[in-house]
Order: structure tokens, then C-alpha cells, then sequence
């Protein structure tokens, strides 16, 4: 708004008498905005800063992944441990997203539906994964579930493995998605309200079917937000799962866990390409959710 | 169908939103709950409906308790006051809707459904709009969508909250008539809510006024105008005029000067004076029961507003008075009043 | 006679409640009865500890410092984001969001990448005399890549929303440009830039994957209190290991509820639009 208000000064002078002219307006600032010079170097500061620290980064990434050709990036994802670690991966995003998905409806159902005492705690309860650390949240499903936890014992009498398994890097990953669909869904469904589905009850709907057919389909672009986060997260995760998986090669490292282990052991390349994945992952999912950012706030609008 | 509500009580924390109401609904009727907002009448829909409960009362529908089952159960359609209609549905997916979620033992095939909801856009003459989606449709067409979709199950009583509300004043004037003929047409119990009496008296057979939870009346748009039962009533339907008047042994008094017309029967001590303003004649200064300094006049086509200043116990009471224009008042002239038809009720607010 | 006009409220709240405890609830709680097993002094002793303090400094000094950066070179970019057009302003603002999208550890290779002594950004900085990688400033630089988009989202809604009104009020009266920026415009942005500091900073004192790799995790020097967790844990200690998390969990949520209080009363003092 106030740059295109400051160019057709600018534009519109020409000739010496239009240098004069633009000295004159440069010296009539416009007191909306902040003077020319100023305005440039604040963008000529953002830009580097965020080319320093954020381009830069993700180019090194892709940078090294192809450092030695094509075919050394292809035979590196080809190799057995990778794609045992791709395989683990898609494995634990695809249950820890189910989970929470089911999760983040049943919640933001009890949650946007009904009126009730203590719905700001419950939130809060809620988004409590947010605010820890990635290796507190590993710390307390070891705690729990170790040698030396508290159900330690009785699962090592059973043979049942949690920790340094599936089941444990699965847990930590939930955990720390856990808020996800839920926090997509909520504000979504307390928006649309309750009218449609009174409308549906009142004629004839049972619960279900008043849910899926009514509520379900109103929430779809909210619904795969949330999924599409809880997915990145899940895919990316690395602090959590690195405490609970016990980076057995080939069996519990995921991407992220075999991206370390390949890194310090100087493989940089491998460790490259499959980090150049997780950032093309990275890469699609914020397309993706400006995609549906937009498609939510049509939505609002009408 | 006949309704039938008893002793119906329904509180939000201290809030009384309904304070032991009794109405009943003859069959065919086509009822008005006409009240200011709070006055509890959407609430006493809603429970109707069986989408809210109440905390002690009973409701029954052609003489059965009601309150044991939910909406779905109880075959009543709801048309809401800003429409409800399924978004994501085309308008006759949205009128089929009832059809469809028919437990399968009594659904219909789906050439039957589809009959039956052209039938419907047939009725509400929008068959036209079949394909399109409830946000492509005006207000009035979205209203009468959700009317159709409410009539598709053939419920036995229809519920209408505030229909018209969020229309503008043209549309809202063709659906009141087309509802009134809608009506006749089908010959289903309807309940409607609104906060607008001109709406409540013209469609309505019969208006119940609802105040603070409470039935202030029940009778027909005529008896409702006509014999106001209550103050409140007065006041809110048709235009009236107020004084605070003082009754003593049968004598009314405006301040100090008594005023030539008859006290009601077993009102007493502080009360109020209710004429319609077109009941209240005005003559010459000396003429009538009472007497006021006409202070600002106004002219609408035939007829002459004025502000009226009437001496009282508290100074002056200014009320608003029409005559007709060839009177010819001025400021500042002396006017005598005589209503022609008035209350009193006891009591000042 | 109270009833839902919606079916599936018990159910619903049923099943979340349940969820909710199995997953967080039940693990946070195991937690702190872990803490309480301690007894006070055994848990004092472990906080105490030398290497344990220097890695809680080191986590926290740093994190602050690097969302002092961040709260800095946010609102430049926000402010150049929102105020400003210049070619290329919508990708920018996309990348805003990649610290949030990337995972951890890709961010910690690539950081410690650049930075190394042989890296693209390294090399240089080498020739200056000044070491990134593997020392406390790595530390630092991987703690500000990380919380870039904080105070930038939560400030640029407000900024957004900002009533230009107020700002051309300010110029009639005759206010120059910067006493407007500083004495109207920052004050009501001030409850967003708190928030955007704390989520920032929160965020760095528990961040792992995209600091160890460009750390010295040297004791007492370069080590993170989040490392310094998994190696008590490696190494059986689980009892240090929850002590030191609880001191961090506290602590964040102190810092984050003394933040809340501070926002609480600056709106009281500005009143929001």
C-alpha cells in the first residue's frame, strides 16, 4: 500500500524538472512510511538475514545430497539400511497419525459440540506436548517403560519390548504430535457451530450419521491441515525417538536417526540424500498447508 | 397434532428463561410466540422440538410424553433462523437429507426420494435452483429451501424459529403471505417465533405474547390487540401511550387533576394510563379529561403528530398525539384529550 | 431431566479424557514421581552438580540470547514482511515458515555444514578468526535458525490487523516517523512480541536434533542440558536425568508464565484494539 503510494512519485517524475519534483516529495515524506533509505535497508536486512539462515541451510542440504552425482544420491537411498529407515518411518507417521487423527476428532467433537467446565484446562492439557522438550518427552516413556521403569519388570516377565522397538518410538512420536488434528479441528468446529447438526438430528439423523455425513464433510480441509502437520512432525521427529529407539542399525533408526548415525560416521552423502528427502518432505508440506490456509480462510468468508 | 406443554420450567443458572409455562396448540393451528428477546419463546420452541430440555415440566404431543425421546424421534420439523442448511449439499441433497437417514426397514427407494423432493421445490417453486449450493442462493430462497427440506419427512408439526428474521423487509412481507397459504395448504400444526408483532398479527391464528419466561397472553391477533391483558402487552403490541396516573376509590388522577374517565375494577394506588394513540381524541382547550401544551408538530401526508405536554405530580409527562391535518395545531395551543378506548393497569414499571 | 442436544458427549469426553492420560498424562505424571522418589536432597545434588549447572546456563543463556536475536531480526522481518513490497516478498514469507517444517536433524547437519570450518559460511568466518561450529556460538546460531518464525507468525497477524488510523492520527499531531513507530505502533505490538519471545525461547532451552550435531558437547563448555539428559539416561542414571528435566520443565514454565503475566499487563496498560 504505502510503496505503491511512494513509486508513482518516483515513476511519474521524469526530466530535470521531474529531479527537482523528486527531491522535493523526498523531502515531503510521506508520514505513513518510513523514508526510502530506511525502508531498503530493513528489507536488505530480512532478506540476508533469512538467505543467511535459512536458504543458505536448506541449500547445503541438497547442495551435499547431489555433491557426487546422481547415482551416488540413488545407490545411497538404495541401500538396505535406508530404506529399512524409510520403511520405519512411513511406518510410525502412518499409526501415529491414525491415532491421533481418530484422536483429534473424537476430542474436538467433545470439545467444539458441547458446553462444559474446565474446556480452557483440557486445551491446555492438550496442547501440553508443545511445550516440551523433544527428549523430556523420550525421557518419560523410558521412565515408564525401561529396564528400570516402572512397568520395566513386568514387561521384561512378559517378553513385551516397548522401548528400543516399534511400540516406543510409535509412543514418543504420538506424544509429540499428540495435539495436532486436534488443534486444527477445534477452532474450526467451534466456528461452524451446532446449527447443521440440530438440523440433522431434527430430521431424523441418528448421531453417526449426522457426523459423518454433516460434520465430516465441513471439516475436511481443517481435518487434512491437522493430518498433514501431524505427519511432518511424526516423519521429522528426532529428539524424542532418538531416546527411545537404541538406534539398533537396520531395525530402529528412522530417517532422522539414521541421517545422525551416517553423519558422524563421516558418510555424508547417505546421511545428505536421506536428509534431502526429509527437507523435499519439509518442502511439500508448507506448499500443501499454504495450499489449504487459503482454502480455510475462503471458507471462513462465506 | 396437538401440543401440549405443562408447567414447563427451564433456568440458565439464575436466569428464569422459562417460568412455568402452560400453553396448548389445537390441531392445525398455526400458533405465534411473539416476545422481546429473553422472553423465553425460542426456548420453549427448541424444547418442543426436543432439541433442548427443560428442568421440570411436561411436554406432550397428541397426548404422549415427549421428553423421553430426542429430535429424530418426534417427527417435528424445525426450520431455524438462519437456515441451517447443509453447505456442502446441493439444495436437493439438502431436502432429500431427511429421506435419506431413514433407518433402512422404512426408507424410501431412491426414485421415490427423488419424487418427493421435486414435489417439495415444486411447493416452494424453486425447483430451478436443484443443482446449486445453499451459498449461491438469496436469503429468501435459502429460507424456503429449509422449509421444504423440514416438510420432506411430513412431520406432524412444523417449527419455525424467527424465519424470517434475517431477511430484508420486502421478502420478509411475500414469505409471510406465502406462509399463511403454505399453511392452508397443508393443514400442519406450526409454531412460529418472532420478535415482530406486525408478523405475529397478520399470520398468525393465534398469538401467544411471551415476556421474562413468562405467558403474558394467548389469544387471537384481534383479542391480543384489542383486550391487552397485561400492561405489558399493551405496550408492546401496537403503539400506545403511557401515563402514570394515580387511582383513588375509583377516581383517576394525573398529577393533581382528576381526570374524567372510569377506573378498572380492582386497580388501585399508582398505575398506568395505556391508550392507543390513535384512541386518544383532541379538541379544544377545555374539552375532554385532560389537557396539554402541544410543544413540536410534525406532518405525515393526512395526518398531524405532536408532541403533548401534560402537567403532572413529576412536571411534565410529554406524549405523542395524531390528528388529523385540517386541525391545524401550533405550537405552543392548548389541547384537550379524551381517549376513546384506554386501560389501566396497576403498578408502575 | 438435562440432556445434550447432541448425542455422543459421553463417549467423546470419555475417550479423549482416556487418550489424553494413557499418552501424556500418565507418562508427565511418571515424571515427577520419579522426582519425588529423589527426596530433596539427592534431587538438589544432582541440580547442583557442576557439569549439571553449566549445562542448564549454558541451555538457557544462550536460548535467551538467541531469542533476544530473534525478537530483533523478527520484527525487522516482519516489519519488512507486512510494511513493504519487494519482488520476491512472497517467498520470503513462506521461508519464514521452514525452521517450523524442517526436522531437527536435517537442520543440525546442514548448520553444522555450512558453519564447519571447511563449510560455505565457516571458511569465511575461519579466515576472521572466528570458530562457529562445535563451540557455544554454534550453539547459539542453530538456537536462532530454529526460532526465526516465532516472533515473526505471532506478531504479523497483529500487524496486519493494525489500524492505520492511529498512525495517521500520530502524524497530524505532528509526531515524526520514528516516534510513531516507537511510542504507537510498538506498544500495541508489544503483548504479540512478548509471546513470539517466549515460544522462542522455550523452544531453543529444549531443542536437541538441530543443536548436538553443531555443538562441542564438550562438559561444561558446549554440552546442552537436553544432552546431558540422554547421557544420564545411556548411562542408567535415570534419577539425574529426571532431575535435570524437571528443573527444565519448571523453569520454562515459569518463564512462560512470567511472560503471560508481563502480556497481561501491557494490554492492561495499552488496551488492544
Amino acid at each position: 500500500m504505502t510503496m505503491e503510494q511512494a513509486l508513482p512519485r518516483y515513476t511519474d517524475a521524469s526530466g530535470r524538472s521531474g529531479r527537482k519534483a523528486v527531491t522535493a516529495r523526498a523531502l515531503r515524506r510521506d508520514p505513513r512510511t518510513e523514508p526510502g533509505p530506511v525502508r531498503w535497508i530493513v528489507i536488505g536486512l530480512a532478506v540476508s538475514f533469512l538467505s543467511v539462515f535459512v536458504v543458505l541451510p536448506l541449500i547445503v542440504v541438497f547442495a551435499q545430497a547431489f555433491g557426487k552425482g546422481i547415482g551416488a544420491y540413488l545407490s545411497a537411498l538404495a541401500d538396505p539400511e535406508a530404506l529399512s529407515a524409510i520403511r520405519l518411518t512411513l511406518c510410525v507417521a502412518a499409526l501415529s497419525v491414525a491415532l491421533n487423527l481418530v484422536f483429534g476428532l473424537v476430542a474436538a467433537w467433545a470439545i467444539a459440540k458441547f458446553e462444559f467446565t474446565g474446556k480452557t484446562v483440557l486445551i491446555s492439557l492438550i496442547d501440553l506436548p508443545f511445550s516440551v522438550s523433544p527428549v523430556i518427552a523420550g525421557l518419560v516413556f523410558v521412565l515408564l517403560f525401561g529396564a528400570q521403569g516402572y512397568f520395566g519388570p513386568w514387561l521384561q516377565a512378559n517378553n513385551i519390548h516397548v522401548l528400543f522397538a516399534l511400540p516406543g518410538i510409535t509412543l514418543a512420536t504420538v506424544f509429540v504430535t499428540f495435539p495436532f488434528v486436534a488443534r486444527a479441528l477445534i477452532p474450526l468446529m467451534q466456528e461452524q457451530g451446532t446449527q447443521e447438526e440440530e438440523a440433522a438430528l431434527s430430521l431424523g439423523a441418528s448421531g453417526l450419521q449426522t457426523f459423518f455425513r454433516v460434520t465430516l464433510p465441513n471439516i475436511k480441509w481443517g481435518l487434512l491441515y491437522g493430518v498433514l502437520l501431524c505427519n511432518a512432525r511424526a516423519m521429522g521427529e528426532f529428539g524424542a525417538v532418538s531416546v527411545v529407539s537404541g538406534h539398533i542399525r537396520g531395525e530402529t533408526n528412522t530417517m532422522p536417526l539414521l541421517v545422525e548415525i551416517l553423519y558422524n560416521e563421516y558418510q555424508f552423502v547417505t546421511a545428505f540424500a536421506i536428509a534431502s528427502l526429509l527437507a523435499m518432505l519439509a518442502l511439500v508440506t508448507l506448499v500443501v498447508k499454504t495450499l489449504l490456509e487459503r482454502r480455510l480462510d475462503e471458507g471462513q468468508g462465506s | 397434532m396437538t401440543i401440549e406443554v405443562r408447567n414447563l420450567v427451564k433456568r440458565f443458572g439464575a436466569f428464569a428463561a422459562l417460568d412455568d409455562v402452560d400453553l396448548r396448540v389445537a390441531k392445525g393451528e398455526l400458533l405465534a410466540l411473539l416476545g422481546p428477546s429473553g422472553s423465553g419463546k425460542t426456548t420453549l420452541l427448541r424444547i418442543i422440538a426436543g432439541l433442548d430440555w427443560p428442568d421440570a415440566g411436561e411436554v406432550l404431543i397428541d397426548g404422549q410424553d415427549v421428553l423421553t425421546r430426542g429430535a429424530g424421534e418426534r417427527h417435528v420439523g424445525f426450520v431455524f433462523q438462519h437456515y441451517a442448511l447443509f453447505r456442502h449439499m446441493t439444495v436437493f441433497e439438502n431436502v432429500a437429507f431427511g429421506l435419506r437417514v431413514q433407518p433402512r426397514a422404512v426408507r424410501k427407494s431412491e426414485q421415490e426420494i427423488r419424487a418427493r423432493v421435486k414435489e417439495l421445490l415444486d411447493l416452494v417453486q424453486l425447483d430451478w435452483l436443484a443443482k446449486r449450493y445453499p451459498s449461491q442462493l438469496s436469503g429468501g430462497q435459502r429460507q424456503r429451501i429449509a422449509l421444504a427440506r423440514a416438510l420432506a419427512i411430513r412431520p406432524r408439526i412444523l417449527l419455525l424459529d424467527e424465519p424470517f428474521g434475517a431477511l430484508d423487509a420486502k421478502v420478509r412481507k411475500e414469505l409471510r403471505t406465502w406462509l399463511r397459504s403454505l399453511h392452508r395448504e397443508l393443514d400442519v400444526t406450526s409454531i412460529f417465533v418472532t420478535h415482530d408483532q406486525e408478523e405475529a398479527l397478520e399470520v398468525a391464528n393465534r398469538v401467544v405474547v411471551m415476556d421474562k419466561g413468562r405467558i403474558e397472553q394467548a389469544g387471537t391477533p384481534g383479542d391480543v390487540y384489542d383486550n391487552p391483558a397485561t400492561a405489558f402487552v399493551h405496550s408492546f403490541i401496537g403503539e400506545s401511550i403511557v401515563l402514570p396516573v394515580e387511582v383513588d376509590d375509583g377516581c383517576v388522577r394525573l398529577g393533581d387533576k382528576v381526570l374524567n374517565i372510569a377506573a378498572e375494577r380492582g386497580s388501585s394506588g399508582p398505575s398506568r394510563l395505556f391508550v392507543r394513540r390513535h384512541d386518544m381524541q383532541v379538541g379544544p382547550s377545555g374539552w375532554g379529561g385532560l389537557e396539554g401544551t402541544v410543544r413540536r408538530v410534525r406532518t405525515f401526508g393526512p395526518i398531524q403528530r405532536a408532541d403533548v405536554a401534560l402537567p403532572g405530580a413529576q412536571g411534565e409527562t410529554l406524549i405523542e398525539i395524531d390528528a388529523p391535518r385540517d386541525r391545524d395545531l401550533r405550537d405552543g395551543d392548548i389541547v384537550g384529550l379524551q381517549p376513546r378506548r384506554y386501560r389501566i393497569f396497576a403498578g408502575r414499571d | 431431566m438435562r440432556r445434550n442436544t447432541l448425542p455422543g458427549f459421553g463417549l467423546t469426553m470419555g475417550l479423549t479424557l482416556t487418550w489424553l492420560s494413557v499418552i501424556v498424562l500418565i507418562p508427565l505424571a511418571g515424571l515427577f514421581l520419579k522426582t519425588l522418589e529423589l527426596g530433596p536432597e539427592q534431587f538438589w545434588g544432582i541440580v547442583t552438580s557442576r557439569r549439571t549447572l553449566n549445562a542448564l546456563r549454558l541451555s538457557f543463556g544462550l536460548a535467551f540470547g538467541a531469542a533476544l536475536v530473534n525478537l530483533v531480526m523478527g520484527m525487522v522481518i516482519v516489519w519488512a514482511l507486512v510494511r513493504y513490497r519487494f519482488p520476491g516478498r512472497r517467498l520470503f514469507d513462506a521461508i519464514v515458515d521452514i525452521p517450523f517444517a524442517l526436522p531437527t536433524a536435517v537442520a543440525g547437519v546442514a548448520l553444522t555444514s555450512l558453519f564447519a570450518q571447511k563449510g560455505w559460511l565457516g571458511a569465511p568466518l575461519a579466515d576472521l578468526g572466528i570458530k562457529v561450529a562445535f563451540t557455544p556460538l554454534g550453539i547459539f546460531v542453530a538456537m536462532i535458525f530454529i526460532g526465526i518464525p516465532f516472533v515473526v507468525r505471532t506478531v504479523q497477524p497483529v500487524l496486519i490487523d493494525l489500524d492505520s488510523e492511529i498512525e495517521e492520527a500520530a502524524a497530524s499531531l505532528g509526531a515524526s516517523r520514528w516516534h510513531i513507530v516507537s511510542r504507537v505502533i510498538l506498544p500495541s505490538l508489544a503483548p504479540a512480541m512478548l509471546t513470539g519471545f517466549a515460544l522462542a525461547f522455550a523452544r531453543a532451552v529444549g531443542e536437541y536434533g538441530s543443536v548436538i550435531f553443531i555443538a562441542g558437547n564438550l562438559p561444561n563448555v558446549s554440552e546442552i542440558a537436553p544432552l546431558l539428559i540422554v547421557i544420564r539416561l545411556s548411562e542408567f542414571r535415570y534419577a539425574d536425568a529426571t532431575a535435570i528435566a524437571v528443573v527444565m520443565l519448571v523453569a520454562s514454565f515459569l518463564i512462560i508464565f512470567a511472560v503471560n503475566r508481563m502480556q497481561r499487563w501491557t494490554q492492561t496498560r495499552i488496551p488492544a484494539h
